[in-house]
């Protein structure tokens, strides 16, 4: 049985990010570290392959962009994955959310993975989508957002919190699960799982490797456009303490509360 | 002419308040695009009733299409939304938001080939089409997202949409005909909606004393506890410590969780995540304590303390317990 790991290269959470004026896109240059919510998803698939109770044979970590997401994948090699596949074209460069998600099942339908796991969300685009977009065009069963994955008679007893409180639900494999950041603690890598990285077997395929059509990707043929950027409505900022000297800092704060008379 | 199709979540006899809220923006919009709001609802037809799906229309849906199928998984609405706007023409889907909206709308992007847009905040009706407003880098900025597809997917941010009472009568019901598709049926219900730890009330209280990452572990809620003691308030908490078990599910501010407005929230160790914000924004005065400068939450923060919660919390409920007794 194969696994394989969708990951994402994202900005450092220390770096500010922002909108290229020129482009209209978000500036990237910034960006390397591995999303964190797909370390998690990571070691989901780890822990499903050293249980033993679904037969892994090899776990893949599957990324799209430029080549600079390469990073990513030697993250995700050096905690467990096997090998790495890097979808890397000018042609996708701006895809929206329907482009992306088309492209990345166009790339997993090549491997035909028996699960494929992600995080729930990036740490720069928030968008939570893209795991029910790629289900749906591999037209396998998908659930996000789940915190707990066991293996029940070949299938996954996944568990979610959602609208009224917490769904359990069994999902059949082939199936898209994307995990929150409560699922598990990921591992640190070893040193030398981080050296023997970069021998790792990677893949690096073009659009037109995986049969992407090339009216579907790409900035012009989002679906949905970005347009003028504006600013929301100003707040004003509120008062900032360093805490110095604790006592000082209480003073204060209870001076403010006294003041609100919410005390 | 263009419709918008809207998907109205129940559960247990009652619609969704994000729901209402969605079909009551929908019929808004609709209006300036020279179109309707539809509702589409799926479940079993004993629950939904004709009764039941026809009070959509005092928000303003004009018919509400029921399908069967199982409740709380999206693939299901899948099906059936794609069905509706296949045969019905619809020019968008509105969601209100929460975890099933946002894995609906994004079935059908693949599904309808079709441009989305999530966490939207407002939309708007320009030239008969719609524009989407979406905060991006932590609200630092808005995008107006148009759409260049056939059918425009809207997830709306939770408590973006007004709930508003047209007056309007009980909208037309007309049950769907359609087919789940092979991979809907895969995945199955076991349980929906189970509760976890204590019941707690925090939706009156005036004061909430709330906890996140920050507080490192379980027992860091003790200290807050204390310090909602001596205020008077109770304790709440972020879904990051809620999933990992540190404290009680229905303690749970933000996106799945509960809206507040207290007259004072001290958030404790919470870096002030959209999810979160947006279930405790409105609250009358904001204090956070974060050892993290950068965190998001001092900006929409009244009050922010940069420094260590462990060692802030405990004597400041000795100072607020000795303010008391003075």
């Amino acid at each position: 049985m194969k696994i394989c790991v969708l990951v994402k290269e994202v900005p450092d959470a220390a770096v500010e990010k922002r909108i290229d004026p020129s482009t209209g896109r978000m500036d990237r240059s910034g960006e390397k570290n591995l999303n964190p919510f797909d370390t998690h998803a990571i070691e989901a698939a780890m822990q499903l392959k050293e249980g033993g109770e679904l037969e892994v044979d090899e776990v893949v970590a599957v990324t799209m962009g430029p080549d600079s997401a390469l990073r990513a994948l030697h993250k995700a090699v050096s905690l467990g994955a096997d090998r790495s596949v890097h979808l890397s074209d000018e042609a996708l460069a701006g895809s929206d959310v329907n482009g992306t998600g088309y492209a990345l099942a166009q790339a997993l339908a090549t491997e035909a993975p028996d699960l494929v796991l992600l995080g729930q969300q990036s740490d720069d685009g928030e968008c939570y989508t893209i795991g029910a977009v790629v289900a749906d065009h591999l037209r396998a069963p998908s659930l996000t957002q789940v915190i707990k994955i066991d293996v029940e008679d070949g299938r996954l007893r996944c568990e979610r919190q959602a609208e009224y409180g917490y769904d359990t639900v069994l999902v059949e494999l082939p199936a898209v699960i994307s995990v929150g950041d409560a699922i598990n603690e990921p591992r640190y890598p070893s040193l030398k799982a981080i050296m023997g990285a970069k021998k790792k077997p990677l893949a690096k395929v073009a659009a037109g490797d995986v049969g992407i059509a090339p009216d579907r990707v790409g900035y012009d043929n989002a679906r949905a456009h970005c347009g003028a950027f504006h600013d929301p409505p100003a707040k004003s900022a509120g008062q900032i303490i360093e805490d110095e000297d604790t006592n000082e800092t209480v003073e204060k704060i209870v001076a403010w509360l006294d003041e609100r008379k919410l005390i | 002419m263009t419709n918008i199709l809207v998907y109205a979540l129940h559960y247990e006899g009652a619609f969704n308040k994000n729901s209402l809220g969605a079909v009551s923006e929908a019929a808004r919009l609709a209006a300036e695009i020279g179109g309707e709001a539809h509702a589409l609802v799926l479940g079993s037809k004993a629950e939904l009733t004709d009764e039941l799906c026809g009070t959509l229309g005092t928000y303003g849906a004009t018919t509400v299409h029921r399908a069967e199928g199982p409740e709380g998984l999206s693939q299901p609405v899948v099906d059936a939304m794609a069905k509706v706007i296949s045969d019905g023409g619809h020019g968008y889907a509105l969601f209100g938001g929460g975890l099933l909206g946002f894995e609906i709308g994004a079935g059908l992007v693949a599904r309808l080939d079709a441009g989305v847009t999530m966490e939207v905040t407002a939309v708007n009706a320009r030239d008969g089409k719609l524009v989407a407003e979406r905060p991006i880098l932590q609200d630092s900025s808005i995008s107006d997202v148009e759409y260049r597809s056939s059918v425009g997917v809207i997830i709306g941010r939770l408590n973006a949409f007004e709930i508003v009472e047209r007056g309007s009568g009980a909208a037309a019901v007309v049950d769907v005909d359609y087919e789940l598709s092979e991979w809907s049926t895969k995945a199955t219900m076991v349980q929906r909606g189970e509760q976890r730890g204590a019941d707690v009330n925090i939706e009156d209280a005036d004061i909430l004393i709330a906890g996140g990452r920050g507080l490192g572990k379980a027992e860091g809620f003790e200290a807050l506890e204390a310090l909602a003691g001596s205020l008077g308030g109770a304790v709440a908490a972020t879904r990051a410590v809620v999933d990992a078990g540190w404290y009680s599910y229905s303690a749970q501010i933000g996106q799945t969780g509960k809206t507040v407005a207290p007259k004072l929230y001290l958030a404790a160790g919470i870096s002030g995540a959209i999810q979160h914000k947006v279930g405790m924004q409105s609250s009358e005065n904001i204090v956070a304590i974060n050892k993290d400068s950068n965190a998001p939450i001092f900006e929409f923060s009244d009050l922010g303390i940069v420094g260590d919660l462990n060692k802030i919390v405990p004597k400041l409920t000795e100072a607020v317990k000795a303010k008391k007794g003075s």
